[in-house]
């Protein structure tokens, strides 16, 4: 440390306008319509007439430099060199020449990638970290959104679903992947296993006691050694109490699941923006493939498919067709923890004689 | 040194399948990549992930790491398990910023990617759920080298921790004819502010800013934000006929009831005889849902601005929030609706350092001291655009009814005078 130390310049977010096509800055706020061309293109046009066509490819998401590297080349050759990447990791080509971009879609199919994602598709399932990186997963997340997407790869090539369809996967239950159409997040089904022993020196007691959303977590002496129990019979076995107090092991190779939610959807688009609700739970963490997780998605998918009218997001097929109708379709057991028993789910209750037969 | 590599059976069965894999990825950097640093890092992190795999369980903790002048950005990871893969022991991610819009251009993409392969395991992923590039694993000593490297060409760190968090806006009016603000312009301003904030975590918890042009929300800001800014227009929509005849003659007018007319939250849309339609603009709530479906035909308006909804999170601690209105429209035109904005911003966070307790989303501070004393903590007037409907418990004191009614008729008088 004895040379100086570089100050760091605190430039913050970079100004997009730099790396943006030129056909986009040029009509920038001055765009007329858009057309939907074949899947995984877009065409926008302005209302000085130019256009730009846009071309969409599913990636890994998580980027070796070689396939990043692979897809700047296809950028440079056949495109314009001007590029970005969409909420769900997607990346976009944009072009001012029509002609590239058929030349463009056979390039990224042969180099391994997949277009497509634009309009009603099932789009790439957004993901956090899981055991790749995450201090504290339940799960992985890059291996559950691989071996879905394969199963799921027609309905992002296609395009053809009633509406567009976002996945989300979180791998512990504060859920960084959000909300989605359908979510596939971990469900912890029994309390922290606690390593008195290490609670003293590793965790600061009162903010780990403050952290619980049920107050099941009390100081105490363990062993002649400060520690903290959980009254397990309050506990909600949420995890929340794990990240600021790592001898609390929330995660269990058994009792660490998986559980399925639909209905979330943020536009505002008809309807309010929604949350997602609990449709299935005790999914097995069945690495490497979770097929068990796979095929639950897939079967509320084909429901949707078939049932939904266009234009219906899932929570606007539900809640045309009833939550009951719902579980019949989709095979999914109806049970007690459907029921929700959280602050203001009074709400959730049907204070009504609106029954459908 | 060649190294063994770790065996990976169970990772092995995601190579196979349509979509492309990154086990296949990461096995090109460990088989291909000329420089044997990458190739051994990557090796270890394949065989920790597979053990992560055969025993359900992950392995890697935090710490403290960061670079020269910052507090925070980096998310540190130890291995719990180095000892049997010590090639990737130190595994951090450093979060950086975007540009706003998350444009690049290739020679960009490829310049970061040499910066990286000198310094990191040559992982990237654009971009993570907070919205930051992740480049994902180095030793605490390679941050800081790739750190002043890519910050000597213009790119700087993102937020961990307590601090406000790296924003997200949509490619809007870039590319986008349903925009109704500057989205990235919004989003740089408004970060840019925080720079400080950013990088030095003092804040009760995390703070993220999201911009979407339209209600469509594009980026999630209304369920992901503590501050959500969301483009809107308050003049009507703008209908052009003869593309509404063409849309009802290409799909017919059953098919124009069933999916544009019916659709209407508000009924606010009619289908005329002679194939043109009729909007009640006044009962719109610009949904969008029209617009979406006949794009070619219905526009959004003139009179362009924001709606501003704060207090949007996930599920810990209380539940799931949206955002709740707290500005339902604001023009974002020129410096001084910037420095509004901004204002408000920093009136919102300095508030909430305040008051809000440890691990306290801003939403749920709200949740907890009432919307009332927040909009009375930041100097704006209850509206009832704010509300899905006025109060049902009479559980309430109304002793100063009078002077609140009389303050609601002085703010009519003074919006009519200044219009």
């Amino acid at each position: 440390m004895a040379a100086e130390m570089r100050q760091p310049i605190e430039s913050g977010c970079p100004d997009g306008f730099q790396y943006m096509h030129p056909v986009m800055l040029r009509n920038y706020g001055q765009w007329k319509y858009h057309e939907h061309p074949r899947p995984g293109v877009l065409l926008h046009v302005a209302h000085s007439g130019d256009k730009i066509w846009t071309v969409k490819a599913g990636t890994t998401r998580i980027l070796d430099v070689f396939a990043l590297r692979k897809l700047t080349e296809i950028g440079d050759k056949l495109g314009d060199g001007f590029v970005r990447f969409t909420i769900r990791s997607n990346i976009e080509y944009m072009v001012a020449d029509e002609a590239k971009v058929e030349p463009m879609i056979a390039a990224l199919e042969e180099a391994g990638f997949i277009v497509g994602g634009t309009a009603n598709s099932v789009s790439t399932l957004s993901h956090t970290q899981g055991w790749l990186h995450c201090d504290i997963p339940g799960t992985d997340a890059s291996g559950v959104v691989k071996a879905m997407m394969d199963e799921l790869i027609d309905d992002f090539r296609n395009c053809d679903m009633p509406n567009r369809v976002h996945i989300t996967t979180s791998c512990c239950q504060i859920n960084c992947g959000g909300q989605g159409d359908i979510a596939i997040n971990v469900q912890h089904t029994k309390p922290p296993k606690i390593n008195h022993d290490l609670v003293g020196n590793a965790c600061e007691r009162p903010s780990v006691v403050a952290r619980c959303p049920v107050a099941a977590i009390r100081p105490a002496m363990v062993n002649g050694k400060p520690s903290l129990e959980v009254d397990e019979r309050k506990c909600i076995c949420c995890g929340a109490c794990y990240p600021p107090c790592p001898p609390m092991q929330i995660n269990d190779h058994e009792f660490t699941q998986l559980a399925v939610w639909v209905g979330g959807n943020h536009s505002n688009a008809r309807g309010k923006p929604t949350f997602q609700k609990l449709v299935a739970a005790g999914v097995p963490n069945n690495p490497p493939r979770w097929p068990e997780a796979t095929a639950i998605v897939k079967r509320i998918l084909q429901c949707y498919k078939e049932s939904a009218k266009d234009w219906e997001r899932i929570n606007d097929w539900i809640e045309r067709i009833g939550w009951p109708r719902f579980f019949e379709m989709t095979n999914l057991p109806f049970t007690k923890y459907h029921v929700d028993n959280w602050r203001g789910s009074r709400s959730s209750l049907n204070a009504s004689t609106h029954i459908r037969f | 040194m060649a190294s063994k590599h770790y065996p990976t059976p169970m990772l092995d069965v995601l190579e196979e399948g349509p979509w492309p894999s990154f086990i296949s990825g990461f096995k090109r950097l460990r088989d291909e990549h000329p420089d044997e640093r990458i190739r051994s890092t990557v090796n270890g992190l394949l065989g920790q992930l597979e053990h992560s795999y055969e025993t359900r369980m992950g392995y890697w903790k935090g710490g403290t790491v960061s670079v020269f002048g910052y507090g925070g950005g980096i998310i540190p990871r130890f291995s719990e398990v180095g000892d049997a893969f010590p090639e990737s022991k130190e595994f951090h991610t450093i979060r950086v910023q975007p540009p706003a819009g998350n444009f690049y251009t290739t020679d960009m993409l490829n310049q970061l990617a040499d910066s990286w392969e000198k310094w990191g395991s040559g992982l990237v992923t654009f971009h993570g759920q907070t919205g930051n590039i992740m480049f994902i694993g180095t030793t605490t000593e390679g941050t800081q080298h790739f750190f002043d490297d890519i910050n000597e060409y213009g790119w700087d760190l993102g937020g961990a921790g307590p601090c406000v968090r790296t924003g997200m806006c949509c490619v809007g009016a870039a590319r986008c004819e349903q925009s109704c603000t500057s989205e990235q312009v919004v989003m740089r301003h408004l970060m840019n502010n925080f720079t400080d904030d950013v990088h030095r975590p003092a804040l009760p918890y995390k703070f993220k800013f999201k911009v979407s042009g339209c209600p469509n929300d594009c980026v999630n800001a209304i369920e992901r934000a503590d501050f959500a800014v969301i483009g809107t227009w308050r003049d009507d929509m703008k209908v052009d006929q003869a593309e509404v005849k063409n849309f009802v003659e290409a799909k017919g007018r059953q098919y124009v009831i069933d999916n544009v007319i019916s659709r209407c939250p508000t009924n606010a849309i009619a289908l005329n005889d002679d194939d043109t339609i009729t909007v009640d603009n006044h009962n719109c709530v610009r949904c969008m849902h029209c617009l979406n479906v006949m794009n070619k035909a219905l526009h959004v308006g003139d009179d362009k601005g924001v709606t501003i909804l704060i207090g949007g999170k996930r599920t810990l601690k209380i539940g799931d929030l949206m955002g709740t209105v707290v500005v339902p429209f604001m023009k974002l035109e020129d410096d001084d609706d910037y420095e509004k904005i901004v204002e408000m911003a920093e009136e919102i966070i300095d508030f909430w350092a305040e008051n809000g307790l440890e691990h306290e989303r801003c939403g749920e501070m709200i949740e907890r001291i009432g919307l009332v004393n927040f909009l009375e903590g930041i100097g704006i007037d209850v509206d009832p655009h704010m509300l899905n409907n006025p109060r049902q418990s009479s559980y309430v004191r109304t002793d100063g009814w009078d002077e609140e009614a009389e303050n609601w008729f002085a703010r009519k008088r003074e919006e009519k005078a200044s219009a």
